[in-house]
């Protein structure tokens, strides 16, 4: 690279090497299939537990139906609190009729309850994830990814109170400082990476009793194969929590900038003015 | 075998479709189609594989103890046979009740409850793991199905051991007997150490809803795998002339034959 302060720098730059675009690409396809046969699976028994085994009488989190005065009654409950959730937990239409199912058959994969085919795809899916995501973990090793773009230092760590304040002031960062991510993006991304998705691939690991029996360790350390259970399901809307407000930020910082740097690898910094800021009014 | 060219064409046929599947929500995602099911095959292929080497013969499934015992074992799956010839051997306490054991080994054989009993037996307090999600915690006694291998004396061409149950899971069709439950494991399932007939429960005989008389348990692979009910042990070369040819009544309705995970 050039002098910035003799010459100007182009505003197109190349953002995302090829392997980082494909990986992801891979990536979000396998996310969306495993989410959705995942509750396929969980469709199965929809409750949750703590510890080695299932204490039906008091799950920790429960989808189902039930009867009140008469009338089916979809609800969620919570360490025993239930709430009314018709139409779309425990009771909700399909092909034209009310069914008792726990998530509805729009968020499943397949849509009608089907537990062995909602299996099939979730290990086709896990299995391209786990490739797909050890490749990318060896590349951000050695073409030293991670350590340039992902892992904050500690000068950006001491800039995170204010980093939260401008997000929230749907300030974004621009032109030069647009450049690299910022350290909300370093500590979201650092997050997804290193911690929820290796957690999730181990948690659902550990539901194996094949590799339980091989790293017994494993289970115990994440508490036992029905904790490992939730945790699972608890870090996969984690997942789905980051996704939403990804595609937010996607959204809030310029869709086509950010599709053709994700697509084409080129990402436009726009006028190279430090101080700018955009303010979505 | 399928001519290259077509297969191939096929393939790309079979790709396109699943991609236009793929975007069609409320469907089964492509789930027919050749080529997915072609990939499925695969992954449980690559599942088994990698699984089987992981694990290797020796090593063994998690063993819990007394105070870890479920206070409540939930039965699945048959849970009250209604074969006739089942409900007459369980009004009688299963006096009269015969295990078989054919089909490739040297010396076929009939075993009564009070001989098996008699041979040694192994106690293990395990975790049942269910394909739903849910898992039970229980104590399991009965005989390796090793040592019945060994008295039975397996011949070379063996790769598969069957297990042909009394329980009828479908409605008959009209006219025709109800499909017995069967199922099958590979040798290295069949020889572990952990993989019994159990007859006792938690300390007492097996109950019918827990598969009396004799049970298998295969602990490193889920509870769909452990034959309730078992009559006769078959000792086979191939399973694709049993049911429709996938090794079992769930694996003949789509679950994998490999159900270690």
């Amino acid at each position: 690279m050039t002098d910035a302060t003799t010459v100007p720098r182009p505003r197109l730059i190349k953002r995302h090497s090829a392997l980082v675009r494909v990986t992801h690409w891979i990536n979000a396809l396998c996310l969306v299939l495993l989410l959705m046969s995942g509750l396929q699976i969980f469709n199965a028994h929809p409750a949750l537990y703590l510890g080695s085994k299932s204490d039906f009488a008091a799950p920790v989190f429960a989808i189902d139906s039930r009867d009140v005065n008469g009338h089916t009654e979809g609800y969620t409950a919570l360490l025993g609190h239930s709430v009314n959730t018709s139409g779309v937990l425990g009771l909700s239409q399909s092909g034209g009729r009310a069914v008792e199912r726990a998530f509805p058959s729009w968020l499943t994969l397949p849509s009608n309850q089907d537990l062995e085919t909602g299996r099939h795809w979730h290990f086709l899916m896990a299995w391209l994830l786990v490739v797909n995501g050890t490749l990318y973990l060896l590349y951000g090793l050695v073409s030293r990814h991670f350590a340039r773009d992902i892992v904050p230092d500690r000068g950006e760590l001491a800039h995170t109170g204010q980093a939260i304040v401008d997000h929230l002031k749907l300030r974004f960062p621009h032109g030069e400082n647009a450049r690299r991510y910022n350290v909300l993006q370093k500590l979201t991304y650092f997050a997804v990476i290193f911690v929820a998705l290796p957690l999730i691939v181990v948690a659902g690991w550990t539901m194996s009793p094949g590799l339980d029996a091989a790293f017994p360790f494993l289970t115990t350390l994440l508490g036992g194969r029905q904790t490992a259970r939730t945790i699972h399901f608890v870090v996969a809307w984690g997942l789905v929590a980051f996704f939403v407000v990804h595609i937010a930020m996607v959204l809030l910082t310029g869709v086509f900038n950010n599709m053709r740097s994700m697509i084409t690898g080129w990402f436009d910094t726009g006028e190279a003015k430090d101080s700018e800021v955009t303010t979505n009014a | 075998m399928r001519d290259h060219d077509q297969s191939r064409r096929g393939l790309i046929k079979g790709a396109l479709a699943s991609l236009g599947g793929l975007g069609l929500a409320g469907c089964d995602g492509g789930a027919n189609n050749p080529l997915v099911q072609k990939l499925f095959a695969l992954e449980e292929m690559l599942t088994f594989r990698t699984q089987s080497a992981i694990l290797g013969p020796d090593s063994l499934a998690r063993e819990y103890t007394e105070s870890d015992i479920s206070r409540f074992f939930k039965p699945n799956g048959s849970k009250d046979p209604q074969d006739e010839s089942y409900k007459a051997l369980a009004a009688d306490g299963f006096k009269d009740y015969r295990l078989a054991v054919d089909g490739l080994v040297e010396r076929p054989a009939h075993y009564s409850l009070a001989e098996l009993r008699a041979m040694p037996s192994r106690t293990q307090i395990t975790r049942h793991d269910c394909v739903e999600g849910w898992s039970c915690i229980g104590k399991w006694s009965g005989v390796r199905l090793s040592h019945i291998l060994d008295a039975a004396g397996v011949k070379p061409a063996a790769r598969y051991v069957v297990f042909h149950c009394a329980d009828t899971p479908d409605e008959a069709s009209f006219g025709e007997e109800p499909a017995h439950f069967y199922g099958s494991i590979d040798f290295q399932a069949a020889r572990h150490e952990q993989t019994i007939l159990a007859y006792d429960f938690n300390g007492a005989p097996l109950e019918v809803p827990h598969g009396a008389p004799l049970r298998l348990r295969v602990e490193r692979q889920l509870g769909y795998k452990m034959s309730k009910y078992v009559m006769r042990i078959e000792v086979v070369d191939s399973f694709a002339h049993l049911g429709d040819g996938h090794g079992g009544y769930w694996e003949d309705n789509g679950y994998t034959w490999y159900a270690g995970v």
